[in-house]
């Protein structure tokens, strides 16, 4: 679960890390008030969206009035925001930070990540700030300093010193920046997180080490035990199809094509995928039933795919293997009576009873194509969507 | 002699009293697995399925001699339980429970580091289908008629993919010798190398298949490895051509978020280490049955 900025940097404030001051706004007017509450000359606006690259999109302005403040925020409000990490629909503004500008001597960069080659939490600072992550890899790959952290112990003071020497810091501020990197791990650590970005790290004229920007990222599996944070949910910064599918217990990706997916684990719904691919077609999500497929499921996900405009096939692909397929062919007849279904769907079922699941579906008289093996099913969905695109293109000419 | 497990592995089920682990547990007791007990702290003296239960890992080893693990708690505690198995002397323990905090396996692993190495715990998963050596013993969820006896060992990080790999295998008279899921979490038991190393030097293994997927560098370090150790035949297949970067796949762990986690780099990285890559999912039983010779 990602949260916003403004969050982030609550967050983290809690945890030693020292932040300029700023407080948050929901209009316009309010954000002009908030600018005079903070006081200062200078302020900076941001726009909260769940995405980095802000700055170029026009989501962070810097203003020397209450009345810039509130042009600004006139311009955000309400828009969406579309960033390189955003997609083409963007993430809608419905909250604005407001900041006191600092000025700023150096930027550095600073994440905390779950390494998967360590099995451990790692530690990736740059002198070179500013720049994303991927930039400075490619560009300055030279400037990258990294610390793994052993778990039982935690971070050390030590690691943090030879981070700060590393990146070049005078000796009067290394106290304050391992002050930082010890605060960030212990955020990190005891709240589950996945990662913890702060870019830029600056330093300020006047010698102090400020989180100038913040993203968290906290592990799903684990919001069970630390309730306020799960409270920072924000649904209009997610896919409203995902999230409903993240209510009912499903997995699901929404992509730009149009043949739907419904398949029972993860590895063979996206193995799914690229078959359809193979075959000349375009997925339009991925979707994870889990490996019970029963007809309750089926039919959620039915509901959940069809919710997707584009759709103009679904390819039901379930691997039987505790269940059996006579159970969820009964499943996607019943879901497919239910829903009156107007757009081709192609049924692949493996495994156990798979002779019972073809009667079932072949007997209930409903239009649904049959497929024995994967790619047999990723070739009749792209076939029969290509078939049905025709017809309708050719009923509209008439 | 299979990799991990054979018939005379002792089996004890955590958990065992969840309706989950109960059916498993009959179903890997008429896979002809050797289920010796069962664990759930406070329901010690019940039995499941005829297998007595205990209050601790410690007990059921003492009292049943048992070696092996198979973890069914849920995720708020299922690490707990990897680490109660590992202290306890089990040999080998596969956790097929999903949604285990990453940073609990962080500790889980760096907990089964306070032992030597000829006294550590063997871990896969978790998130797994489990580990099956067909015509032996099953220790996990897998349905035990889609495999053959046979010599083809098989590594996958997904469960259903998985199945449906052995059962192209079956359709072509083709068995397998163990079938191992490392699982789809980020932080896991077993890696890929973990087990190419095993069945390298495993006398029923003749080739072998692994099943990938996005995110991770485990594919590449397998990579490394399979150039430098392994003489057998690999085939592998990755799954998530099209997956978008930076979204999660289901599995917690199936996400690209850095350069050579992608399935196309991947495939790349695998090819170039001398891997025999199956382009899609629908050959990966084809092209198994080519690089053993056999007919397609």
């Amino acid at each position: 679960m990602d949260i916003h900025e403004y969050q982030a940097k609550e967050v983290l404030s809690n945890f030693g890390v020292a932040i300029p001051s700023g407080a948050l706004a929901y209009s316009p007017e309010q954000a002009a008030y908030r600018a005079r509450e903070l006081g200062g000359d200078k302020w900076i606006v941001k726009a909260q969206v769940h995405a980095g690259g802000r700055g170029k999109a026009g989501g962070v302005k810097l203003c020397d009035s209450e009345n810039e403040i509130h042009a600004a925020c006139d311009e955000m409000f309400g828009r969406k925001l579309v960033t390189h990490q955003t997609g083409p629909e963007g993430k809608g503004i419905y909250r604005v930070y407001v900041e006191s500008a600092v000025p700023i001597d150096r930027e550095i960069y600073l994440g905390f990540v779950l390494d998967r080659s360590s099995q451990r939490v790692m530690i990736v600072a740059s002198s070179e700030g500013g720049m994303e992550i991927e930039e400075i890899s490619a560009e300055r790959p030279d400037s990258i300093v990294r610390s793994i952290v052993e778990p039982a112990v935690g971070l050390q003071e030590f690691q943090a010193r030879e981070i700060a020497f590393n990146l070049g810091l005078e000796p009067r501020l290394i106290q304050q920046m391992v002050r930082t990197l010890q605060g960030c791990y212990a955020a990190f650590s005891e709240l589950d997180a996945t990662m913890v970005e702060i870019n830029p790290l600056v330093i300020t004229g006047d010698d102090r080490v400020l989180a100038l920007d913040a993203k968290m990222s906290f592990d799903d599996n684990a919001l069970f035990r630390h309730p306020q944070i799960a409270e920072l949910r924000d649904k209009s910064q997610e896919d409203p199809r995902e999230s409903r599918a993240a209510d009912r217990g499903l997995s699901y990706v929404g992509l730009e094509g149009n043949i739907g997916c419904i398949v029972n684990g993860a590895g063979l719904a996206m193995a799914t995928m690229d078959t359809i691919k193979l075959a000349g077609g375009e997925p339009a999500n991925f979707l994870d039933i889990g490996g019970g497929a029963s007809p309750e499921r089926v039919a959620k996900a039915f509901r959940l795919v069809l919710s997707d405009n584009n759709v103009q096939a679904v390819l039901v692909n379930i691997f039987a293997g505790i269940n059996r397929c006579d159970w969820v062919a009964e499943g996607v007849v019943q879901a497919l009576r239910e829903l009156e279904i107007d757009i081709p769907v192609i049924v692949r079922l493996a495994g156990t009873n798979v002779e019972e699941g073809q009667k079932i579906l072949a007997k209930s008289g409903l239009p649904i194509i049959r497929a024995t093996t994967l790619m047999e099913a990723a070739e009749r969905a792209v076939g029969a969507w290509q078939n049905d695109l025709t017809q309708n293109t050719k009923m509209r000419a008439v | 002699m299979s990799i991990l497990l054979d018939r005379n592995t002792r089996v004890i089920v955590q958990g065992i009293t969840g309706r989950m682990a109960r059916f498993h547990t009959k179903d890997m007791l008429e896979n002809g697995t050797n289920v010796v007990g069962g664990v759930v702290p406070g329901k010690g003296g019940e039995t499941v399925e005829g297998v007595p239960v205990f209050d601790t890992v410690k007990q059921a080893v003492e009292a049943t001699g048992a070696d092996a693990s198979l973890v069914f708690v849920p995720p708020p505690f299922a690490a707990d339980s990897i680490m109660e198995a590992a202290d306890a002397g089990i040999r080998y323990c596969v956790c097929i429970t999903d949604g285990i905090p990453a940073q609990d396996m962080i500790r889980v692993k760096r907990y089964m580091y306070r032992y030597p190495k000829d006294k550590r715990m063997v871990l896969t998963g978790p998130n797994c289908a489990g580990t099956i050596s067909p015509g032996k013993a099953l220790l996990g969820i897998m349905p035990g008629h889609i495999y053959l006896p046979g010599n083809v060992g098989i590594i996958g990080r997904s469960g259903t993919l998985g199945y449906e790999a052995a059962a192209q295998l079956k359709e072509r008279g083709i068995g397998v010798s163990t079938s191992v899921g490392i699982g789809g979490d980020p932080i896991n038991g077993s890696s890929f190398r973990d087990i190419l190393e095993r069945f390298e030097w495993d006398e029923d293994t003749e080739v072998i298949a692994m099943i990938g997927e996005i995110g991770g560098p485990q594919e590449a370090e397998a990579a490394e490895y399979i150039r430098d150790h392994i003489s057998k035949p690999v085939i592998a297949y990755v799954a998530g051509l099209t997956a978008p970067k930076g979204r999660t796949m289901g599995h917690a762990g199936a996400i690209i978020s850095a350069f050579g986690e992608s399935a196309s780099e991947k495939v790349e990285i695998l090819s170039a280490a001398g891997v025999t890559v199956a382009e899609n999912p629908a050959v990966i039983g084809e092209t198994i049955a080519r690089v053993m010779g056999k007919a397609a």
